[in-house]
C-alpha cells in the first residue's frame, strides 16, 4: 500500500526544485527549531510529568520514604541502609557503604585480586560473627558487592542464615524470626518477573518494633 | 537458573515480538504517507502543524546533500546550546545541590555524547548535574538524537526504494510529535507507579534505624528514563544508571525498560518491509537479527550462570552476584546486557565490569558487530549496509552485477559503503592501542581485563552504545577527548556515507526483475547476511577479542 502516489508524481520536479538549498529551512529554522524543542522537551515535558507524578503518585514520586512511629522519616523503601549492628539482618557488602548521595561499587573483574582478598575478608567476618552458621551455606549475594551499592534487598536464604545470629543477640525464637522473614519475602514480580528477595529496611524497622 | 528466569526471559522476548509488527506499521505510515491517512492525524496533526509554522519548517523534499547539511548543522548547533548549560550550571537555576560548572572537557565529552545517541558518561548524575542540565540539556538531547536517528532511516529506505528522501526538519520534529514525545509520556507514567521519583525537591537526608545520617539522591528520573529506554539512549540520570533502585524499582519496571529498548529498533525492519513494497523484505533480516540475538544471549545467560571459579576456590558457591542487584538476579541481569548493546542503549542494571569474561564478551560482540538490531534508526541503516555487503559478495561469487531492492550496485556506492565499512576498527583499535601503551594508569583491573576495559570504552563509544567497564579512570582529558571524537565520527561519517548511498541509488533506474536476479527475501539470503556479519566481525576484531576476555576466560578456568 503505497501512499506516497501523489509526490512520486511530482519528484522529478520536486527534487530538481530543491537541488541544492536547504528548502523549507535555514539557519533560521535550526536556531529557532532547537531552541523550540529544547523548551518544549527539557522544561514542559519534564514539568508537566512532575506535575502529574505529585498529583497521582505522590508518595512513589518523592522516592517512597518511610516513617517510624513517631512519624520520623528512616529512609526510603527502594534505597538500602548500612546495618552492623549483630541485632539487625545485614544487607549486602556495599563499597560505599549505603551512601545515597551518589552510587557505585567496586567494578572488580571478576579474574581481579582485589575481588578474591575483599571475599576472603567477608567470609572471615562471617565466621567471626555467626559461628553457627557454616560459610558453605551462605548464599553468593551477601559476600559480593551489589552495582549500585543501594541495593535493598538479599536473597530469603541470606536472611535466613543470619536468624541464629539475631536469636542469639536479641533472645527472640528462632521462629518468631523465621515468620518476619517470611512476612518479608517478596516473590518475583506478577510471581515471574526477578527474583524472592527481602527488604532489610523495612524487615528490620518490624524487628525492632519487637525489641522494643 | 530456574526455569522461572527463562520463562521470565522467554516472556519479555514474546512480548517485544508482539509489538513490533504493529510498531513498524505504525512508523512507516508516520513516515511513508501523507497528512490525513497517517494514524491519530487527529490529535498529533495540530501539534505538529503549529510547530512547523513556529519554526519555519516547509514540507519539501531534500536532496541527499541538504538532508545531510541540514543534519549536521542542527546536531552542531544543539550541542552548543547543551555545552553552555552545562558549562554554566553552577550559575543557573534548578541546583539545589549546588553543583558547580562542568570542566571544558568533560563537558564537550558529555555534549558530544548525548547528541550523538551514545551517553557515555564520564560524570555521575548525582554529583555532576543540576536538575536544570538533566531537564534541559540532557533530556533534550534524548529525544533529538534519537528523532535523527529514526529521520536518517527513513530518508534511507526512502531513497532505497526509489523515492525522494524527504526533509530533515519535518522528520526530526514527526519523529519526536508523533513517536517519542507520547510513548514517553506513557512510559513515565507507569514508571512512577512502580516506584521511580519525579520530583524537582533537593536530596534527602534521614536518620538510619541505626542513628547514622543518610543521604538519599532523587530528581525527575521517570521523565528522563522513558526517553532513555525509548530513544535507545541508555545515559543514567544516577552513576550506576539502571542498577539504581530509583532508576531500575523492581521486575516489572525492568522489563518494562527492556521492552521499551526494543521496541523501535526490532519494529524497523517490518517497517521498512512495508516501505518497499514487500514484507518478505523486512522479515528475513528480523529473523536473521533475531537468531543471532538469541545466541549472544545464551552465551551470556550461561556464562553468568556459572559463576565465578576465583569465588567458587574460596567456598561460595552459586552464579556470579557481584556487580548484580538481588531484585533482578542471574536472568534479569543478563538478559539486560544483551538488550541494552544489541539496541545499542548502553543503559546498564548491572555493573559490566563485573561480568564474567564471557558474560563480557557478549556485550563487546554485540557493540563490534552493530547489527544484533542495532540503535533505533542508525543500526537498522547499518544492518541495511550489511545487507548490501551480502549482495555484492554473492554477487561476486557468480560473476553478475549485485542488484538491491531492483537497483545495480556499482563503483560508488561499494566505495561508500567501504569507507564506512573500515572507519569502525580504526575508531576502535587505533585509540584502544594508544591508551594502552600511554594511559595504562587510568585502567582500574590488572592483566588481560584491562585490555577488554579500554577496548569496550572505545567500541561502546563508535558503537554509539555508552555502557563502560566503570571501572575505568576515564574522567580525565584524555579520555574525555578521545572518546568525544569517536563518539562523533563514528556517529556522522557513517551518516553521511549512507546518505550518500541513498541519494545515489535513488537516482538509478530499476532493473527489471529476471529469473536470473538474487533474491533478497529468502533464507538462503538471510543466511548468507548472518555469514556476512559473522565473518566480517570476526576477522576484524578475533585478535583483540583473544587478547582480552578469552584469554582472561583461560586464566580463570585453569
Amino acid at each position: 500500500m503505497n501512499t506516497y502516489t501523489s509526490s512520486s508524481n511530482s519528484r522529478e520536479s520536486s527534487t530538481s526544485h530543491s537541488q541544492g538549498n536547504n528548502q523549507g529551512g535555514g539557519l533560521g529554522t535550526i536556531i529557532r527549531m532547537s531552541i523550540g524543542l529544547m523548551v518544549l522537551c527539557g522544561l514542559v515535558y519534564p514539568i508537566v510529568m512532575t506535575a502529574a507524578a505529585q498529583t497521582l503518585f505522590p508518595h512513589q514520586a518523592n522516592g517512597s520514604l518511610v516513617k517510624d512511629d513517631s512519624g520520623q522519616i528512616v529512609g526510603s523503601a527502594l534505597i538500602g541502609q548500612s546495618f552492623t549492628d549483630s541485632k539487625y539482618f545485614h544487607g549486602r557488602v556495599s563499597s560505599i557503604e549505603y551512601n545515597g548521595a551518589g552510587s557505585g561499587s567496586g567494578n572488580l573483574a571478576p579474574s581481579n585480586e582485589a575481588l578474591t582478598e575483599r571475599a576472603a575478608q567477608s567470609f572471615s567476618d562471617w565466621k567471626e560473627n555467626n559461628p553457627q552458621v557454616a560459610v558453605s551455606e551462605v548464599p553468593a549475594d551477601l559476600l559480593t558487592n551489589s552495582a549500585s551499592g543501594l541495593d535493598p534487598h538479599i536473597t530469603p536464604q541470606a536472611a535466613a542464615v543470619q536468624i541464629p545470629r539475631i536469636v542469639k543477640a536479641t533472645g527472640l525464637s528462632e521462629s518468631q524470626l523465621t515468620q518476619l522473614v517470611e512476612k518479608h519475602t517478596e516473590g518475583p514480580d506478577l510471581g515471574l518477573f526477578g527474583e524472592s528477595r527481602v527488604n532489610v529496611l523495612l524487615l528490620n524497622i518490624e524487628l525492632g518494633q519487637l525489641l522494643k | 537458573m530456574t526455569l522461572l528466569g527463562w520463562v521470565s526471559i522467554g516472556l519479555t522476548l514474546l512480548l517485544v515480538l508482539v509489538l513490533a509488527r504493529p510498531t513498524g506499521i505504525y512508523l512507516a505510515r508516520v513516515f511513508h504517507s501523507e497528512g490525513a491517512r497517517m494514524p491519530l492525524n487527529g490529535i498529533f496533526g495540530p501539534i505538529e502543524k503549529l510547530l512547523f509554522k513556529l519554526f519555519g519548517i516547509k514540507e519539501t523534499n531534500q536532496t541527499w546533500k541538504s538532508y545531510a547539511t541540514a543534519l549536521i548543522l542542527t546536531n552542531v548547533f544543539m550541542m552548543l546550546l547543551v555545552y553552555t548549560v552545562l558549562r554554566l550550571q553552577g550559575s543557573l537555576p534548578l541546583n539545589p545541590s549546588g553543583i558547580a560548572g562542568m570542566e571544558p572537557t568533560l563537558a564537550f565529552n558529555t555534549t558530544i555524547s548525548f547528541m550523538t545517541n551514545t551517553n557515555l558518561q564520564h560524570y555521575s548524575g548525582e554529583s555532576g548535574l543540576s536538575y536544570l542540565s538533566q531537564t534541559l540539556g540532557i533530556t533534550f538531547m534524548m529525544f533529538t538524537a534519537p528523532a535523527t536517528s529514526l529521520a536518517i532511516a527513513f530518508a534511507f529506505m526512502r531513497g532505497i526504494a526509489g523515492k525522494p528522501l524527504g526533509n530533515f526538519f519535518v522528520d526530526l520534529v514527526r519523529s519526536i510529535v508523533r513517536v517519542l514525545m507520547p510513548i514517553a509520556i506513557i512510559a513515565a507514567i507507569l514508571f512512577i507507579a512502580l516506584g521511580t521519583p519525579q520530583t524537582f525537591a533537593p536530596t534527602e537526608t534521614v536518620t538510619t534505624l541505626q542513628g547514622a545520617e543518610q543521604q538519599i539522591a532523587r530528581g525527575p528520573i521517570a521523565s528522563f528514563l522513558s526517553i532513555k529506554e525509548l530513544g535507545n539512549n541508555g545515559g543514567g540520570f544516577m552513576g550506576v544508571n539502571s542498577a539504581h533502585p530509583f532508576e531500575n524499582t523492581n521486575g516489572i519496571n525492568n522489563m518494562l525498560q527492556i521492552v521499551l529498548m526494543l521496541l523501535l529498533t526490532t519494529s524497523l525492519p517490518f517497517a521498512y518491509g512495508r516501505i518497499v513494497g514487500s514484507a518478505k523484505e523486512g522479515r528475513v533480516l528480523f529473523v536473521a537479527m533475531s537468531i543471532m540475538f538469541m545466541m549472544m544471549l545464551g552465551i551470556a545467560v550461561t556464562a553468568e550462570q556459572s559463576g565465578n571459579p576465583a569465588l567458587h576456590q574460596l567456598g561460595m558457591s552459586g552464579p556470579s552476584m557481584e556487580g548484580k542487584e538481588v531484585r533482578f538476579g542471574v536472568a534479569q541481569s543478563a538478559l539486560y546486557a544483551v538488550v541494552t548493546t544489541a539496541s545499542e542503549t548502553g543503559a546498564v542494571n548491572t555493573m559490566h565490569d563485573t561480568l564474567t569474561p564471557l558474560g563480557g564478551l557478549v556485550p563487546l560482540g554485540n557493540m563490534m558487530l552493530n547489527t544484533v538490531f542495532g540503535g533505533v534508526g542508525v543500526g537498522f541503516v547499518n544492518v541495511l549496509m550489511y545487507a548490501m555487503i551480502a549482495v555484492f559478495l554473492s554477487g561476486l561469487m557468480v560473476g553478475r552485477t549485485p542488484e538491491f531492492l531492483g537497483r545495480k550496485l556499482e563503483i560508488r556506492e561499494m566505495k561508500l559503503i567501504a569507507v564506512t565499512l573500515i572507519i569502525q576498527p580504526i575508531l576502535i583499535l587505533v585509540p584502544t592501542a594508544i591508551a594502552l601503551v600511554f594511559y595504562p594508569e587510568t585502567i582500574s583491573n590488572a592483566g588481560f581485563h584491562g585490555i577488554s576495559q579500554v577496548l569496550y570504552e572505545y567500541t561502546s563509544s563508535a558503537a554509539n552504545n555508552g555502557s563502560g567497564f566503570e571501572g575505568l579512570g576515564d574522567a580525565t582529558p584524555y579520555w574525555n577527548i578521545s572518546t568525544g571524537l569517536v563518539m562523533f565520527f563514528g556517529r556522522y561519517i557513517s551518516m553521511i556515507t549512507l546518505l550518500a548511498v541513498a541519494g545515489s541509488l535513488m537516482a538509478k533506474r530499476p532493473v527489471p526483475v529476471t529469473s536470473g536476479t538474487f533474491k533478497t527475501s529468502n533464507a538462503t539470503f538471510g543466511t548468507i547476511f548472518v555469514g556476512t556479519i559473522l565473518i566480517v566481525g570476526a576477522l576484524t576484531f578475533f585478535p583483540i577479542l583473544v587478547l582480552g576476555p578469552i584469554a582472561e576466560h583461560l586464566t580463570l578456568w585453569k
